[in-house]
């Protein structure tokens, strides 16, 4: 397939699991911001923002401030606006590939994103609506594209945003002065009831980080989700099957995985920031990696010489 | 006839023009039958609902064009615009008869030009139209085909009468809303299908990609067809999307090609892939910048060499803008008579040359009764219409006559026919035109029965340009016979690659800066 279009799809993968984390972490984080003291609320806003990889854009920044740019802000790649908002460009772009229901999902969605409410009340729904719309592109996705080159693009781009979200979302535990129940960790991951049936009721905060990170069954923690990308790496490059890795990005994937998938659960809890830093590092390595081997096109004007 | 209609014959018969739906006393044209049966049985409420989903459905499925740098639905009228079998017909053998004297005229006009050695038609004429491309002057394409696709615009005068207004044979855009059109009416107006035969429209893309790889260069068996658009910011890239959609090839741009060696490749994940067939949606001049505009970004640089190695075939062929030119046009019944010894089946729209000094001087003298128009302007532009112009347009129009009477050409304000449009709460008369769209694979002129109708939304305005707040409606032609719908169209017989991947160690890896990336 044609490199952009592969580069589209990646990024819808993407666009679209971003949207998704940064709506369960903005739902769960609202319901604590609003119990915090005024002053201490601003601080925990520009905390999130940071873990979330923006900056405020002015001194004045405070709740409304949060909203705009985790959720509507359609101008920027962190919002939910804004990722849904770039999903629906690139399947634009990749509109004869993409299957028609997967586009008009997108396209709907996009138009959907300017008729809610902007405040905190109205940010829940804005919240779940996503929920519900990014499950229903995942869905259709799944089910009306061909699991070939295109759906591995999409579905790699996926992975990658999800352990990197996943990792962003343990970050805010420790981030975050006025700390954040494991509780709601799980609850933003949308893993609470399944922690809960894989661990009973017996649990602490050890326990609820190992299953974000190291669960192998459940499909958000941080291992399952860079075994998935390198389940697509090795079907979108069946040359590489039988000795070492010629392929920057499965070796950059594989290496994190291993790393937590060895490390001593012992000292999780006080290596968290470390380890969720290196989950961040090598999916945006990964991402660059793929960038360079699939959709980097030649120098343009190398041809030109030759032809004229 | 339900209230719907009732002012409506007052309002038609004022225009002065041949209405399509109704005769002369609000009734309904035989064609149009069942059209108004289901119609009646709608109260205006219901009409109006239905043709506000039609626009909804338009939107969620990105059925738009770019108006300004804004995607927008493009309107789509619930009443559909109904031509009867036997002026089919004619329609049909007029405009394949026009796409056949015209792919002489233009491989004449690359070669020895003996249409201007005969005294058909001035060899000036043709040099200086601003789409005659000497870069392509001396060889025959690959394939063999210039006019693949093309678009001939036919209007119907006051008297009922069928003429062509103009020639599209470079880049002739509107197929896909036929067929959105008809998706959409399907569900908007179903009571109005259910008895009649009307011919179908969705085998468009097979008869399309069929003649594409038809004409593919010489020696390859089973050529890759691609379409190379300019990109998303095109008015028409719905167009382009759905086409290669719907022809399951790739939608590429110019970034996207590589020419070696006289032959055109595409990036891919796998590497390079040889393309064999390039249907264009770009204008000429921004499709090498080797030959024409260099500063274009759209193209790809040596497109025009490859395709006169025969590397490449192009549809349509460079050059064919000589053909659309609207002095060119005027010959056009000639250029019939000269190449097929047949006398033209639909008749132009009468023109005044300008540069002829009787002509040119009619003209001046009665500009505020006739439409002038620029002979190599498309979407409406540049033209100015008498009877709508202020007195100091159409001294400053003098003047630009005067100074390039080459540049353009004058034609009598013909009232296009109308059909009842919905417009607020009524249905009032809107002008109407028709541009059927033809496929030529080299051996045969196959028309897509229908075309777009395409309709000036603002009461008594004759544009009918989408750019200039047209919009559109479903065409519906009827089958005389319950045969003729079943048309058996050849599938193209295309093997199925394997895909290999086999990925280079090490090649020059260059950073790239994604707007993409955090």
């Amino acid at each position: 397939m044609l490199s952009r279009i592969a580069e589209s799809l990646f990024w819808i993968g993407r666009y679209v699991e971003r949207a998704d984390g940064t709506a369960r972490i903005l739902d769960v984080h609202l319901e604590r911001l609003n119990h915090l003291p005024m002053e201490e609320r601003r601080s925990v806003a520009k905390e999130l923002l940071a873990v979330m990889g923006a900056r405020p854009q002015s001194e004045d920044f405070g709740l409304p401030e949060l909203l705009h740019a985790l959720a509507y802000d359609k101008t920027s790649a962190t919002s939910i606006a804004g990722s849904l908002g770039a999903a629906r460009e690139n399947a634009r772009r990749a509109r004869e590939t993409v299957s028609s229901g997967l586009w008009e999902s997108l396209n709907t969605t996009y138009y959907g994103l300017s008729q809610h409410r902007k405040d905190v009340v109205g940010t829940y729904r804005f919240c779940n609506w996503t929920l519900e719309r990014t499950a229903m592109v995942s869905g259709l996705a799944d089910t009306t594209v061909s699991h070939d080159e295109s759906w591995l693009f999409l579905v790699l781009g996926r992975s990658l945003e999800r352990a990197d979200m996943t990792a962003r979302m343990l970050s805010t535990r420790d981030v975050l002065s006025a700390g954040m129940s494991w509780v709601n960790m799980l609850r933003c991951a949308g893993a609470y009831e399944s922690f809960l049936r894989t661990r009973r009721a017996a649990f602490g905060d050890q326990h609820a980080a190992e299953f974000l990170l190291l669960d192998r069954l459940f499909p958000r923690s941080i291992v399952y989700a860079l075994r998935d990308a390198d389940e697509c790496l090795a079907k979108l490059d069946p040359s590489a099957q039988r000795v070492g890795f010629i392929n920057d990005a499965r070796r950059i994937v594989g290496q994190a995985r291993t790393f937590l998938e060895f490390h001593r659960t012992d000292d999780l809890m006080s290596e968290l920031p470390e380890h969720m830093e290196r989950v961040q590092k090598a999916v945006s390595q990964a991402s660059d990696a793929i960038s360079r081997k699939y959709f980097n096109q030649a120098d343009e004007l190398a041809w030109v010489g030759e032809v004229s | 006839m339900s209230d719907l209609f009732q002012e409506y014959s007052t309002a038609a018969g004022r225009t002065g023009a041949y209405d399509e739906m109704f005769a002369p006393g609000l009734l309904a044209r035989d064609s149009y039958g069942q059209v108004a049966d289901a119609l009646r049985k709608l109260s205006l409420a219901d009409v109006s609902a239905r043709a506000d989903s039609m626009a909804r459905t338009f939107l969620d499925r990105g059925v738009t064009f770019d108006f300004a740098g804004e995607e927008r639905p493009f309107p789509l009228d619930i009443v559909p615009r109904v031509i009867p079998a036997a002026e089919w017909d004619v329609l049909e053998r007029g405009v394949a008869q026009r796409v056949c004297a015209l792919e002489a005229f233009l491989n004449d006009v690359y070669d020895k030009m003996t249409v201007v050695s005969d005294g058909v038609i001035p060899r000036q004429l043709v040099t200086t139209s601003a789409h005659f491309h000497r870069q392509v002057h001396g060889f025959e394409p690959a394939g063999g085909v210039r006019v693949h696709i093309s678009g001939i615009d036919v209007v119907r005068d006051a008297a009922g009468t069928f003429r062509v207004l103009e020639d599209n044979v470079r880049v002739p855009s509107g197929v896909s809303y036929v067929l959105e059109n008809r998706r959409a009416m399907a569900k908007g107006l179903p009571e109005a299908f259910g008895q009649q035969l009307i011919r179908p429209v969705e085998e468009y893309p097979r008869r399309l990609l069929s003649a594409l790889r038809k004409t593919a260069p010489a020696g390859v068996d089973d050529p890759t067809v691609v379409v190379l658009t300019p990109g998303v910011f095109n008015s028409a890239y719905f167009e382009h999307t759905l086409l290669a959609g719907l022809m399951g090839v790739e939608l590429v741009e110019g970034r996207d090609l590589i020419c070696r060696g006289n032959r055109v490749y595409m990036r891919t994940t796998a590497g390079e892939q040889r393309v064999d067939v390039i249907y264009k949606r770009i204008d000429d001049d921004f499709l090498d910048p080797l030959q024409f505009r260099a500063d274009s970004m759209l193209g790809c640089p040596g497109l025009v060499n490859a395709a006169r190695a025969g590397g490449v075939t192009i549809a349509n062929a460079v050059g064919n803008g000589v053909a659309d030119d609207k002095l060119v046009y005027s010959y056009v019944p000639d250029l019939i008579r000269y190449y097929l010894s047949e006398e033209p089946i639909i008749a132009n729209v009468d023109t005044f040359r300008l540069e002829e000094k009787e002509a040119r001087e009619y003209t001046l003298d009665n500009l505020a009764e006739l439409v002038v128009k620029p002979v190599d302007g498309s979407g409406g532009k540049g033209l100015v219409i008498g009877p709508d112009a202020s007195k100091d347009e159409l001294d400053a129009l003098r003047q630009r006559i005067i100074g390039d009477p080459r540049g353009w050409i004058a034609q009598p304000v013909l009232q296009l026919s109308t059909v009842p449009t919905l417009s607020g709460d009524k249905f009032g008369p809107r002008h109407v035109d028709l541009r059927p769209f033809a496929v030529n694979d080299g051996d045969n002129v196959w028309v897509l029965p229908g075309g777009l109708t395409r309709v000036a939304l603002k009461e008594g305005s004759l544009i009918v340009n989408s750019s200039q707040g047209g919009g559109s409606k479903d065409t519906w032609v009827l089958a005389d016979s319950p045969q003729m719908p079943v048309e058996t169209v050849p599938r193209p017989s295309i093997s199925v690659r394997e895909r290999v991947s086999v990925w280079p160690v090490e090649s020059n890896w260059r950073d790239r800066q994604s707007e993409q990336q955090q």
